[in-house]
């Protein structure tokens, strides 16, 4: 059931470059799982748990990037959670990798000094910066200048 | 409790969450969640119209709930109703429940779009964004039917604001994905390429991504894009440090945009305008100037940014594969990579090289590295990054190295991970085969595969072997005597039983001679064996005997009394019963001529497409083409058949129950039951089991 949804589009249009993206604590927990192809919540649950698996026993001999089906997971882990970004195997390690510590560097600016707790208590707004900084499974925004711009503005609105 | 920021403060969320927090069991958890729907749903339908407020902060509760692993199976009226506010904050909540709690029905489905729509007519770009990200992210059939026309519009419009753009460009691109049938191609789209020139560094970044996707399908509609974003990228890379500001990360000006511009060129051949080319050409030059330049920042973050322009430079060189000094300077900085003290960057070294290896530009070039690559493989703690390092050594055998190759390999096999044996196993035989100048080299590699990792040697591995050794008069000898030697050990793998009996079936009167493997020795050293066979080898073994009695008339007495004891004339087993009985009836019945002639030596095997690639093909799935057939292709293959990509999945004859057969039909199932050399549906109709089974 996984192997085929997670196939590219038959027609052969070029499929997501991002399949997902988590963050998880150390115990499992997610802090936020935004997705960008369509899986039941069942398979969805079974991803975070795969992924989870993978990434929690690697340490620092390993490297950032893990095989995972028929996909490759770009990780990196910040205190007590995990950043993941799962995408095809053909796309820039390093690129994504980056592009994850953007992420967090944009969430600890927005949040002052971001911790979990954070995530949780703002779960709702999270969302926001990651649909700032990522859509349709591409990059969408990169610098953290106008990232926390826009981000400041939403926030003053009503 | 973090502080909350001013305008959509929603204490009642944080309350909630605090508690939940607070709960001791899952139980108590169930419970707090269980009261706190209940009390959403008294809400809802209570008689008093809700404000907005309360509505946004109970949604919220809804999705938070849902996020938690609990199902929801109301709220999405209210959360639709939500998009209806003029409240940004409102409107934020509503599209996030919908966008996360997709739901299906059309009623409801028809009240999302016409909010989208009022949305994204509503100039204000805000809003905009809000619709747009909502069908980016939902992206179903019916939203594409409702917005394909309109989001390109939006998209090229004069008047759209450049984050607008932004959101535009990519909600198009899941549009596409998911329709692309509802988006044809139009004016829009040389607007679109032009976007590549915008000044605002964001838009073309969407935009690279935009027309990344649509190129594939559509090349012609979009070549033009080829030498903007060759400027583009130009003037980038060659970018002050305080140009671009907002755009440089860690002293790397606009890092993403150019690994997403140099993806871009992916999807073309080279320039053909000369300017262009030049232009480009001198930009990767510049990049992998840089790489030699000391760093900016001792940061990792300079580096990696820095570090991913340069792979997907290299990639470009890679794909264009025309430049050789770019191709050389590519394989000289990987080179260096090779022994970084990162494990990131060896691993990517390693899997870049890989494909370097292939291009006759930089082929040499990369096998400079074999002794670097092999210590990788012995050293190397993380078991993906040993991996690549014998993906590399495949990639760079030729003749020159096969033989120091595959003896690291076979070491190599000795110790690695399971998972991943099997297809090393694959990759040892094509390349002992491929480059083979001594065919007894090539038969001790798959004896030795199969000692080391029998349980991973497939069937294509060692009938590949036998069909060689029947091919090859000069090995048959050498093969005989060393299967015979591999069979002394105490404990050897069933595999080397199955090639061992068939050989010595075949040549064992080579070795006959000896008195150390005369054929009483012989047949008793594989019958020692027999009881701890499958049933399959086993039917092989007994082929094997009735070879004997034929080869060796002094064994038939013996052989025989083994064919008559009950364990094989009253075997449970259907197959191995009737061989018996006919094998038995047969040495009984036949004269000398009759049973030299039937049980002739199998003649050489005609030119046959070799299943193994195509079964290491399968294992590495689609893409990892390219790698093995260009690097392995070799004019004047140097057997029947040799190494062949081909589509040919394997050619397994389907276990189906074997009908009598008499002498002559006999005869012919044992020259032709070989299960490599038949497409399904060829076999003859007398059954299919196949003779080395």
């Amino acid at each position: 059931m996984f192997i085929t949804c997670l196939k590219t589009n038959q027609d052969g249009a070029s499929s997501c470059k991002i399949r997902f993206i988590l963050i998880q604590n150390r115990a499992g927990k997610t802090r936020l799982a935004k997705w960008y192809m369509q899986f039941d919540d069942d398979e969805k649950q079974k991803l975070i748990e795969e992924v989870h698996a993978v990434v929690t026993v690697r340490d620092a001999k390993h490297t950032n990037f893990v095989e995972f089906r028929n996909f490759k997971i770009i990780y990196r882990r910040y205190a007590g959670l995990y950043f993941c970004i799962c995408v095809d195997v053909n796309d820039n390690n390093l690129a994504y990798l980056e592009a994850i510590h953007n992420f967090v560097e944009v969430l600890n600016e927005y949040f002052h000094n971001v911790c979990e707790l954070d995530l949780v208590f703002n779960f709702y707004k999270v969302y926001t910066v990651v649909d700032e900084m990522f859509l349709a499974g591409e990059i969408r925004e990169t610098s953290q200048t106008k990232v926390l711009k826009q981000l400041l503005m939403l926030q003053s609105l009503e | 409790m973090p502080a909350v920021s001013k305008g959509d403060g929603m204490r009642g969320l944080a309350v909630f969450i605090s508690d939940i927090r607070n709960c001791k069991s899952k139980e108590a958890e169930i419970k707090r969640i269980n009261k706190e729907l209940a009390n959403i749903r008294s809400k809802f339908k209570g008689d008093k119209a809700l404000d907005g407020y309360s509505k946004k902060k109970y949604v919220c509760k809804l999705l938070f709930i849902f996020l938690l692993g609990h199902d929801i199976d109301f709220g999405h009226m209210e959360a639709v109703n939500l998009l209806s506010s003029n409240k940004y904050t409102e409107k934020q909540i509503g599209y996030l429940f919908i966008s996360v709690l997709v739901n299906s029905n059309s009623e409801l489905i028809r009240l999302i779009n016409n909010a989208i729509k009022n949305d994204l007519a509503s100039r204000n770009p805000t809003f905009m964004c809000l619709a747009l990200h909502c069908i980016a992210n939902v992206g179903s059939r019916e939203m594409a039917e409702a917005f394909a026309s309109e989001v390109p519009r939006v998209l090229v419009a004069g008047d759209t604001m450049d984050s607008v753009k932004q959101s535009a460009a990519l909600c198009l691109l899941r549009l596409y994905k998911t329709s692309p049938d509802l988006v044809p191609m139009g004016e829009w789209t040389s607007r679109v390429v032009h976007l590549l020139n915008d000044q605002h560094m964001g838009v073309v970044t969407a935009a690279v991504s935009l027309i990344t996707c649509l190129c594939k399908k559509n090349p012609d509609d979009f070549k033009t894009c080829v030498s903007l974003a060759v400027s583009r990228l130009s003037r980038i890379v060659s970018s002050a440090s305080t140009d671009l500001q907002d755009y440089t990360y860690y002293f790397v000006p606009a890092p993403w945009l150019s690994v997403k511009l140099l993806r871009l060129l992916q999807s073309y051949p080279p320039p053909e305008d000369a300017a262009v080319k030049g232009r480009l050409v001198e930009c990767l030059e510049t990049i992998l100037n840089k790489a030699q330049e000391p760093p900016k920042s001792k940061k990792v973050q300079h580096s990696n940014a820095k570090n991913a322009i340069l792979f997907e430079a290299i990639s470009l060189i890679i794909h264009y594969d025309s430049e050789p000094n770019l191709l050389v300077r590519a394989c000289n900085q990987l080179g260096q990579f090779l022994q970084h003290r990162e494990t990131n960057l060896r691993y990517l070294a390693l899997e870049s090289m890989c494909t370097l290896a292939s291009s006759e530009f930089s082929h040499e070039a990369v096998k400079t590295h074999i002794e670097t690559v092999i210590n990788a493989l012995k050293t190397e703690r993380d078991v993906s990054v040993r991996q690549r390092a014998a993906d590399l050594l495949y990639a760079m055998c030729d003749r020159t190295n096969a033989k120091q190759i595959v003896s690291e390999m076979l070491s190599y096999l000795e110790t690695a991970d399971y998972s991943i044996r099997e297809e090393i196993v694959l990759k040892v035989a094509i390349l002992a085969e491929k480059y083979a100048v001594d065919y007894s080299w090539y038969v001790d590699t798959i004896l030795n595969l199969i000692r080391i990792a029998g349980d991973y040697v497939s069937e294509e591995v060692w009938y590949r072997v036998i069909q060689i050794v029947i091919n090859r008069d000069d090995v048959q000898g050498y093969a005989a005597k060393t299967v015979f030697e591999a069979l002394q050990a105490p404990a050897c793998h069933e595999n080397m039983v199955k090639v061992g009996g068939y050989i010595l079936g075949e040549f064992g009167n080579l070795i006959a001679g000896d008195p150390r493997s005369s054929p009483l020795v012989q047949f008793n050293l594989l019958h020692s064996k027999f009881h701890l066979c499958s049933v399959a080898t086993r039917a092989l073994l007994l082929s094997t005997y009735i070879k004997f009695i034929n080869l060796f008339p002094e064994t038939k007495g013996t052989i025989q009394e083994v064919l008559r004891s009950d364990s094989q004339i009253r075997n449970a087993d259907v197959e191995l019963q009737q061989r018996a009985v006919e094998y038995l009836k047969l040495s009984s019945i036949a004269s000398t001529d009759v049973l030299a002639t039937v049980l002739e030596e199998m003649p050489p095997f005609p030119e046959r497409e070799s299943s193994i690639l195509a079964k290491l093909k399968k294992k590495k799935g689609p893409g990892a083409g390219s790698e093995l057939d260009e690097g392995k292709k070799e004019p004047g293959a140097e057997l029947n058949g040799g190494i062949e990509p081909t589509a040919s999945t394997t050619l397994r004859c389907p276990p189906q129950r074997r009908e009598p057969a008499s002498g002559r039909l006999l005869r012919q199932h044992l020259r032709h039951a070989w299960p490599g050399s038949w497409h399904r549906g060829q076999l003859p109709q007398l059954g299919s089991s196949c003779f080395l089974r």
